[in-house]
């Protein structure tokens, strides 16, 4: 177990270099990142020079990226071009909401998907189980910025049940969680499904029948375990995709996480903060998949005794 | 054979439905089983003889189902036990094995913990705590250091000890009838003596009759003390050991005998029953192993042979059996 | 065979491994898929005919006009029109053909792509191996909605950049199916016995271990096609990707959003509803391809 969990940490940091190495590069993907930092403002020859040399972008390569480096394990990646303030921790301040957000949302998608995957595999080719996987079809087709909107217009709008956007209490939270649920609830819910019918047609359900088990100790000891495993990483996969900027619910929902602030710098053209939003988006999403490789070690035993 | 019969199945029919209609993997399966013998039950993939032995237990999956004939163990019928019956027999009077070791276990809990639970689902397994009987029961197998190895993982086994395990657990309820489904096939040979060493000892031990699944028919001989063939579905032959061997009556259990190699025997190659066995949706008419039997004549492609008795204590499924040597 | 694959005897398990010809209500799905799908090309490919009004005709005393059915609407403008006037019939019309072509154009090429790194990495192995893989890693670590707005925002919003970045984000699976079949066919006698009489590897790459990818391929395909067209709508949606006045379904609902909050609810609803059944469409039909080349295929 130790050299499993040794190697996977050995993974994620170089993982998360490796990723920063990249969106260090981003920048420089047209040739010349002072080009993309002023495009489209008017700016005369000088004020490019004068921005290159203030950026450090006329040193060699090599030295930048060092420099990139030294600065970045000291926590400093660049400032933001418009109010000047560190990147890092502009969009440190926002994670809270992003991660709050994801959290229910998980909470919400895993609420019903679980029992809805169970009954679905337990009743297989049933009408339910046919219904619950046609409808699970449905949610992972809509694409995320139309349930958003459908949600406003249907209860921020008609009902008035919730406001339409912002932040402030739980009130607020509900809907862009709701929205943000909808597609790993449907995915979870499949594969809850699929994973349990696999594991019910296995050998080892086979003998625990054979051993005079009630089928309620059967499917909810032996089956149940064994099926987790599979959902357990994927979960951890989707959770991380939710942290990882719930982009465009925030969008729409004006919540002012790392996803809003990270599309807003764009419009902007404020690449420094872009840049620190994904390597700080990309980090946490490393340290959930290490976390994530972690718990699945301990619970599946061929990988904790080995 | 001066105890009453420990089973005997009747008839029975297992069918299974398909877009083309039903098929029957079990025919009018009969045969006995005395108490304390060790059964061999014989035959090709597909034959029926793990339908057959699931529906002992009420074990066949759907949409399979037991269409009719009856299973009368120590003088009732299971089929018509209630499920909570039904629940109390199986890994109690009578247990099953299976194949794979490496599958049959589940992963994710201890080999202490799966064979407690027999114990938990049979009340009348008076044991006082669990864990002790369970590393008890992996005494009884001859599983090294069992104290410890109560709180092991099945992947921490190799596959002979796994093995032994698995049977630990089939013989935890004491059972009256132990179903061995090809114990022995995914083993190397050396653990396969060890495991048949282990199945006879418990059968003097525990005065266990056990149903022993092989498509080997060489096991048999080491083990066995009364074999019963099937093929497509029936039974075929039945008989000692002995007599089989000595003088097979029916042409398929010639043929199965004839591609055995043997000690001492001069040929140099083995000889192989022609052709496949018969699609169970499209049987042919008469006698189902007529397409391959080498001695089949017109009455056997027009008249199906019932399964007649021939002789001591055998049976046999044939219009024209073989004559002793 | 033992007891556990006793539960359907050998020759029958062929018989009920693929789906046979009586009609059960999942077909009934897919031909419903089957002819959306084919509606929705059709409008991609000859939009002008079907759609009633030019889409970026503004007419601005018409605007945000409800769908004809309710009280305020016009017979001619069947789902009513947007702020500017503009028919909301003929715009989704149009919308259809500039998604389905991006989608198209990044599963092509995503494909094409992953598929031959994919191949050369796992027949070659060695440090190409290695570096694909940690590349596929790196890149597969980074929230891929943020990394499609990173590049975008430092290469600029157009369509050809949308699909290069639909791309880049697609090719990892199908070079690691590649990967992983090359890996498994190199080792086999076929493919030694053909290098042992001189095949070049190029051949023996091509020839024998590419058709043996197809199938997966195609399902794999199939699949990634509803996601290509759900992240090149939401880039839209952000205002990200297709770039007015090209017209696209992501680019109405972000335009149309602000009119949802005053009760014009039809800006938004049938451009959503029209990506939506593309999506649900072609996932149903991938599902099916699934089930008809290979149910084994655990994909």
């Amino acid at each position: 177990m130790w050299r499993y969990i040794r190697r996977r940490l050995l993974l994620a940091v170089l993982t998360f270099w490796a990723v920063s190495t990249i969106v260090w590069g981003l920048l420089y993907l047209t040739g010349d990142p002072v080009a993309v930092l002023l495009a489209g403002t008017p700016a005369g020859q000088t004020d490019v020079d004068q921005l290159r040399r203030a950026l450090g972008f006329d040193q060699p390569l090599p030295i930048q990226y060092l420099n990139f480096l030294s600065g970045a394990v000291q926590g400093d990646l660049g400032n933001s071009l418009r109010s000047g303030e560190p990147a890092l921790l502009l969009v440190s301040r926002r994670i809270g909401f992003t991660v709050e957000l994801a959290l229910l949302a998980m909470t919400l998608a895993l609420a019903v998907s679980i029992p809805v995957g169970i009954v679905s595999a337990m009743f297989r080719g049933s009408l339910t189980d046919r219904t619950l996987m046609l409808l699970s079809m449905v949610g992972q087709s809509m694409p995320i910025f139309w349930v958003g909107l459908l949600m406003i217009a249907v209860f921020a709008v008609e009902l008035r049940w919730f406001p339409a956007g912002g932040a402030g209490g739980i009130k607020y939270l509900f809907l862009p969680a709701a929205t943000l649920a909808l597609y790993p609830m449907a995915r979870i819910a499949r594969l809850v499904r699929s994973s349990l019918v696999d594991v019910l047609n296995q050998d080892y359900i086979l003998a625990a029948r054979a051993r005079g088990l009630r089928e309620a100790l059967v499917v909810g000891k032996h089956a149940l375990k064994n099926a987790a495993l599979p959902v357990v990483t994927i979960v951890g996969l989707q959770f991380g995709y939710m942290l990882g900027g719930a982009v465009i619910t925030e969008t729409i929902f004006g919540w002012p996480g790392i996803g809003l602030f990270t599309v807003t710098a764009i419009h902007e053209r404020d690449f420094p903060v872009v840049q620190a939003a994904v390597v700080l988006a990309s980090g946490m999403f490393i340290a959930l998949n290490f976390l994530v490789d972690l718990l699945y070690g301990w619970l599946d035993p061929r990988i904790r005794f080995s | 054979m001066h105890e009453p019969l420990l089973l005997q199945v009747e008839d029975l029919r297992v069918e299974f439905p398909t877009p083309k209609g039903s098929v029957r993997a079990a025919d009018g399966v009969s045969f006995r089983v005395w108490p304390g013998e060790i059964l061999g039950l014989v035959g090709e993939s597909g034959c029926g003889k793990s339908v057959t032995t699931l529906a002992l237990l009420r074990l066949v999956r759907l949409p399979g189902r037991i269409s009719s004939g009856r299973i009368l163990f120590k003088g009732s019928d299971v089929l018509m036990l209630p499920e909570r019956e039904m629940r109390l027999l199986r890994g109690g009077e009578m247990a099953m094995i299976f194949q794979n070791p490496m599958t049959a276990l589940d992963p994710v809990f201890t080999v202490g913990d799966q064979i407690a639970e027999v114990f938990q689902a049979h009340p009348n397994l008076r044991t006082g705590d669990v864990r002790t009987a369970a590393a008890a029961i992996l005494e009884r197998v001859r599983i090294p250091n069992a104290k410890a190895q109560v709180n092991a993982y099945p992947h921490q086994f190799s596959g002979g000890m796994a093995q032994r395990v698995m049977i630990g657990m089939g013989v935890a309820g004491r059972p009256s009838l132990l179903i061995a489904d090809e114990p022995t096939t995914a083993l190397d040979v050396s653990v396969q003596a060890q495991i048949l060493d282990l199945l006879r000892a418990i059968r003097t031990e525990l005065h266990t009759a056990i149903i022993f699944i092989t498509h080997d028919l060489a096991i048999t001989a080491q083990l066995c003390d009364r074999i019963v063939v099937m093929y497509a579905g029936q039974v075929v032959e039945s008989s000692s050991t002995r007599d089989l061997f000595r003088a097979p009556r029916h042409p398929y259990t010639r043929g199965l005998l004839d591609s055995m190699p043997r000690l001492g025997q001069k040929r140099v190659r083995l000889e192989q029953i022609p052709g496949q066995p018969p699609d169970l949706g499209a049987l042919p008419m008469g006698c189902r192993f007529a397409p391959r039997c080498p001695r089949a004549e017109a009455r056997c492609r027009a008249e199906e042979p019932i399964l007649a008795p021939s002789g001591d204590a055998r049976e046999v499924r044939c219009h024209f059996p073989l004559e002793a040597p | 065979m033992t007891a556990l694959e006793a539960t359907q005897p050998g020759p029958v398990r062929e018989l009920t491994g693929r789906r046979l010809a009586r009609f059960r209500s999942g077909d009934l799905l897919v031909v419903i898929a089957f002819l959306v799908l084919a509606l929705i090309v059709t409008c991609a490919l000859i939009p002008a005919t079907l759609a009633p009004h030019p889409p970026n005709q503004q007419e601005i005393t018409q605007r945000l006009l409800p769908p004809s059915w309710m009280a305020r609407g016009d017979s001619k403008h069947l789902l009513g029109t947007d702020q500017l006037g503009r028919d909301l019939f003929s715009r989704v019309i149009h919308g259809a053909r500039i998604s389905l072509i991006v989608g198209f154009s990044a599963l092509l090429i995503s494909g094409i792509v992953g598929v031959a790194i994919g191949l050369l990495a796992g027949y070659y192995r060695g440090w190409l191996d290695d570096w694909v893989m940690r590349l596929a890693d790196v890149q597969l670590a980074i929230p891929y909605v943020l990394l499609a707005i990173a590049i975008i925002a430092v290469i600029g919003p157009s369509t050809v950049n949308v699909v290069l970045v639909l791309a880049v984000n697609g090719w990892v699976v199908y070079a690691r199916l590649a990967r992983g079949q090359a890996l498994s066919l190199r080792e086999r006698e076929f493919i030694q016995a053909y290098r042992a009489l001189g095949a070049s590897d190029w051949r023996i790459v091509l020839q024998h271990i590419l058709p043996n990818l197809l199938s997966a391929v195609i399902v794999v395909a199939s699949l990634e096609l509803a996601g290509i067209i759900t992240l090149e709508s939401s880039l839209s949606f952000l205002g990200l990707g297709i770039q007015p006045p090209t017209v696209s379904w992501g680019y109405m609902l972000a335009d149309g959003r602000t009119y949802l909050l005053g009760g014009a609810w039809w800006v938004v609803t049938f451009p959503g509803l029209a990506i939506t059944a593309t999506i649900l469409s072609i996932n149903v039909l991938a599902d099916w391809l699934r089930d008809v080349l290979d149910p084994r295929l655990k994909i």
